[in-house]
C-alpha cells in the first residue's frame, strides 16, 4: 500500500534578499485510499507545502525527509515525482501557449504510464472523462489553461488526476474561485478518483465548503507553517464554527 | 514575460534612438505622432537605385547601428565583387505561370520601391540579370512557384520580380540554401484582388551572408501574406517592405526566427500606410540560445495623413533560451492622422517561462520533453499560417534540431 511520509519538514524561501522559513517542522503520514484534509489561514504555508511536495524550484528543503513507498522524494527532479505516484492539483495552473488539451495530455500520460496509450482506447478514456466533468468535446483542442475561465483551470486540473491515477493527490485550492456548480462537479471527479480506493488524498483549503462534497478521514489544522492540531472530520466543524483565531492568535504560529 | 503594449495617444514619445539595452532585454515601443515622418529622415541617405547615392556606413547610423558591418563580407563598402559562382537560381513553376529572366533594362524591374541602403542599392547596381516570374490576370495556382536560391560559396548580387495580374491567386516559396555572399532584392507586385503568399526560408549554411530588401506594393483589394522563416546564415540582414497602390489592401507579415550561437539575424520592416482604409498586421517570433546570438526587430510603421481608416497591429516576442544572447526590438508607429480604426503595436522579450516548464514536469514530462513542448507551442500559431505542408514539417524538424543542438 502507497504511502507518503513527511518527517520534519523544514522549508525556505528567498524574498527581498533575505530568506524566509516558511515551513518548520511539518509530519504528516498520508495512506493510499486515506483523504486528509490540511485547513490554515491565509499565510500559513499550505501552498507552500504543496509545491515543495512537487519539488518546485523556488522552495529549498532545509531538512526534513519525504518518503513515498520508502523512496526518498525529495531527491527526485520535479518529472520523477510524478511518474513516482505524486500528483498537485495547482491552485493558479499555468498556461502553455501554443500546446494543446489534448497534446498535453497524452504526452503527460505517455510519460506516467511509460508507453504510450493506444490511441483508439485513449480518445474513449478522455472523452468519458471530460463528459464526466461536463467539459465540452471542443475543450481538447484549446491551448493548455490560456483563456479558461477559473472552472475550467479546476477542471482541467481533475481531468489530469482521473487520467494520470497518481498514488498520493496533493490538491492546492481546487476549491477557491468555484461557484457552488463548479464545486461539485470538480468535488464528485475527486471522488470518483477516491473511490478507487488507490489514491491518498491531501486536500489543502482554506474553506471548510468543499468538505460537504469530500469527507475527510483526517483533518489537520495547519497554522504558523507546522501542523497544530489533528482530528477527525468533528474538527472541521470546530473551524466552521470558531474560524482560525485561536491558531493565530494563540501564539502557535512564529 | 513582460510586455509593453500600447495604442496611440497624443502624449507621444519622441522618436529617436533608444538607449543601449542590456543583455536579453528589449527596448520599449514608441509611438510618435509627427508633421513630418522620422521614419524617412532617419535613414542617412534618401532612397535610390544607384549605390553612389549612399555613403559608406561606418556603424553609428540609425539604419546600421545593429549590424556587424565587419561581417557583410564587403557587401556595404564595395569590396565585394560577383564571382562566376556565386548562386544557382531554378524556378519551378505550374502551368500558366510565365517565368523569364531579363537584363537590368526590362522596364519590369524597379517598380514595387527603391533600396533604402548602400546593401539594397549595391545589389539593384550589380546584378547581372533579373527573373520575372508572372501570374497572369485571373490565373488561380493551386500549387505554389519554387525559386530555390541555392548558394555555391561565392558572391551574388540577384533581383527578382513576382508579378500577379488582377485577381490572381499564388503562393511563391523561396528556398535559400548553400554557402554565398549575397545581396539581393525581390518585388512583389499585386494586381487589384490578387492574393500572394510568400514565404522566404533562410536555411542558409553557417557562413553564409544575405541582405536585401522585400518590397510589395499591394494593390487595390489585394491581400499580401509574407512569412520569413529565419534559422541559417552567418548574417541575415533583410528589409521587407510594403506600400499600397490602391485602398482595400492588406498586409500580413509574419516571421520566425532561430537565432543560435554567433548569429546575427536582422529583420527591418516598414509597412507605409500611404493609401485609405487598407489594413497591416504584423507578427514575427524569436527563439535564441548560445554566446553572442543578436537578434534585430525593427518595426516601423507610418500612417500617412491621407491614410484614412488605416487598421494595422504589429507585434514581436522574443524567447531567449541561454544566457548570452541579445535581442534589440523597436516598435516604431508613427501616425499622421488621427481618422484611423486601429493601430498599435506590443514588444515583449522573455527567459524562458520556468512556471511553464514546471508545470508540465510536474505531469510527468521529462525535461528535455517540455522545452520542447513549449518551443513548439511559442511558434505553432505562426507555423500555421504557412500553408505549404512540406515547409511547415521542415520548420519543425528544423526547431527540433535546433533545440536538439542545445542539449547537447
Amino acid at each position: 500500500m502507497a504511502t507518503l511520509e513527511i518527517r520534519d519538514l523544514h522549508v525556505t524561501v528567498e524574498a527581498d534578499n533575505a530568506t524566509k522559513e516558511i515551513l518548520k517542522g511539518v509530519d504528516l503520514t498520508v495512506k493510499q485510499g486515506e483523504t486528509h484534509a490540511i485547513m490554515g489561514p491565509n499565510g500559513s504555508g499550505k501552498s507552500t507545502l504543496a509545491y515543495s511536495l512537487a519539488g518546485h524550484p523556488k522552495y529549498t528543503i532545509t531538512s526534513g525527509t519525504v518518503l513515498l513507498d520508502g523512496e526518498d522524494v525529495l531527491a527526485m527532479s520535479v518529472d520523477e515525482r510524478a511518474r513516482a505516484g505524486l500528483f498537485l492539483a495547482m491552485q493558479y495552473p499555468v498556461e502553455v501557449p501554443g500546446v494543446s488539451v489534448s497534446n498535453f495530455l497524452r504526452t503527460s500520460a505517455t510519460a506516467i504510464r511509460g508507453e504510450a496509450p493506444k490511441l483508439r482506447t485513449w480518445v474513449k478514456e478522455v472523452k468519458g472523462a471530460m463528459e464526466r466533468l461536463h467539459m465540452d468535446p471542443a475543450f481538447a483542442e484549446r491551448n493548455v489553461n490560456e483563456g479558461f475561465s477559473g472552472g475550467e483551470k479546476k477542471r482541467h486540473e481533475i481531468l489530469q488526476l482521473e487520467l494520470l491515477k497518481p498514488k498520493v493527490a496533493v490538491l492546492d485550492e481546487t476549491d477557491s474561485g468555484l461557484d457552488v456548480d463548479a464545486l461539485r462537479i470538480v468535488s464528485e471527479g475527486v471522488n470518483r478518483v477516491r473511490e478507487s480506493g488507490e489514491v491518498g488524498t491531501l486536500l489543502i483549503t482554506h474553506y471548510t465548503r468543499i468538505l460537504r462534497y469530500i469527507k475527510p478521514d483526517h483533518v489537520h489544522v495547519f497554522a504558523g507553517g507546522r501542523i497544530v492540531e489533528s482530528g477527525g472530520p468533528e474538527l472541521a466543524d470546530k473551524l466552521e464554527n470558531e474560524g482560525y483565531e485561536a491558531y493565530v492568535k494563540g501564539g502557535v504560529s512564529a | 514575460m513582460a510586455e509593453a503594449q500600447n495604442s496611440p495617444t497624443l502624449n507621444s514619445v519622441p522618436a529617436g534612438g533608444p538607449p543601449p539595452v542590456p543583455v536579453g532585454s528589449t527596448t520599449a515601443g514608441q509611438i510618435a505622432v509627427a508633421a513630418e515622418s522620422t521614419v524617412a529622415t532617419r535613414m542617412s541617405a534618401p532612397p535610390s537605385f544607384d549605390v553612389a547615392d549612399f555613403p559608406v556606413p561606418h556603424g553609428r547610423e540609425e539604419e546600421w547601428r545593429f549590424t556587424p558591418l565587419e561581417r557583410l563580407r564587403g557587401l556595404h563598402d564595395g569590396t565585394a565583387v560577383a564571382t562566376g559562382e556565386g548562386v544557382k537560381v531554378a524556378v519551378e513553376a505550374p502551368e500558366g505561370v510565365i517565368v523569364e529572366t531579363v537584363g537590368r533594362d526590362d522596364a519590369r524591374l524597379g517598380r514595387a520601391g527603391t533600396p533604402v541602403d548602400r546593401v539594397a542599392a549595391q545589389a539593384y547596381s550589380a546584378f547581372g540579370t533579373a527573373s520575372v516570374v508572372t501570374v497572369p490576370k485571373e490565373t488561380v495556382l493551386t500549387e505554389p512557384v519554387r525559386i530555390a536560391v541555392h548558394g555555391e560559396g561565392g558572391v551574388a548580387f540577384g533581383h527578382q520580380v513576382i508579378e500577379l495580374g488582377a485577381f490572381a491567386e499564388a503562393v511563391v516559396v523561396i528556398d535559400h540554401t548553400g554557402e554565398a555572399v549575397l545581396a539581393a532584392n525581390v518585388e512583389f507586385i499585386l494586381g487589384d484582388g490578387a492574393k500572394l503568399t510568400v514565404v522566404s526560408v533562410q536555411d542558409w549554411d553557417e557562413k553564409a551572408v544575405h541582405a536585401g530588401q522585400h518590397n510589395a506594393l499591394i494593390g487595390r483589394d489585394a491581400s499580401f501574406k509574407s512569412i520569413i522563416v529565419t534559422f541559417g546564415g552567418d548574417l541575415v540582414r533583410l528589409h521587407p517592405r510594403v506600400e499600397y497602390a490602391g485602398t482595400g489592401g492588406e498586409a500580413e507579415l509574419y516571421g520566425l526566427y532561430f537565432t543560435d550561437k554567433g548569429q546575427h539575424q536582422e529583420h527591418r520592416l516598414f509597412v507605409d500606410h500611404n493609401t485609405p482604409h487598407c489594413k497591416s498586421n504584423v507578427a514575427y517570433k524569436g527563439a535564441l540560445q548560445g554566446d553572442d546570438a543578436h537578434a534585430v526587430w525593427i518595426g516601423d510603421v507610418l500612417i500617412e495623413a491621407k491614410a484614412e481608416g488605416t487598421d494595422t497591429y504589429e507585434m514581436n516576442r522574443n524567447l531567449v533560451l541561454t544566457d548570452g544572447a541579445r535581442v534589440d526590438s523597436v516598435p516604431n508607429l508613427e501616425i499622421e492622422t488621427g481618422e484611423i480604426v486601429g493601430a498599435g503595436h506590443a514588444s515583449a522579450t522573455g527567459r524562458f517561462d520556468d512556471e511553464q516548464l514546471f508545470y508540465l514536469m510536474a505531469r510527468g514530462i521529462p525535461e528535455h520533453d517540455a522545452r520542447r513542448l513549449v518551443v513548439r507551442g511559442f511558434f505553432a500559431e505562426l507555423v500555421q499560417q504557412i500553408g505549404v505542408e512540406d515547409i511547415e514539417e521542415r520548420l519543425i524538424a528544423k526547431i527540433e534540431e535546433e533545440l536538439e543542438a542545445s542539449v547537447a
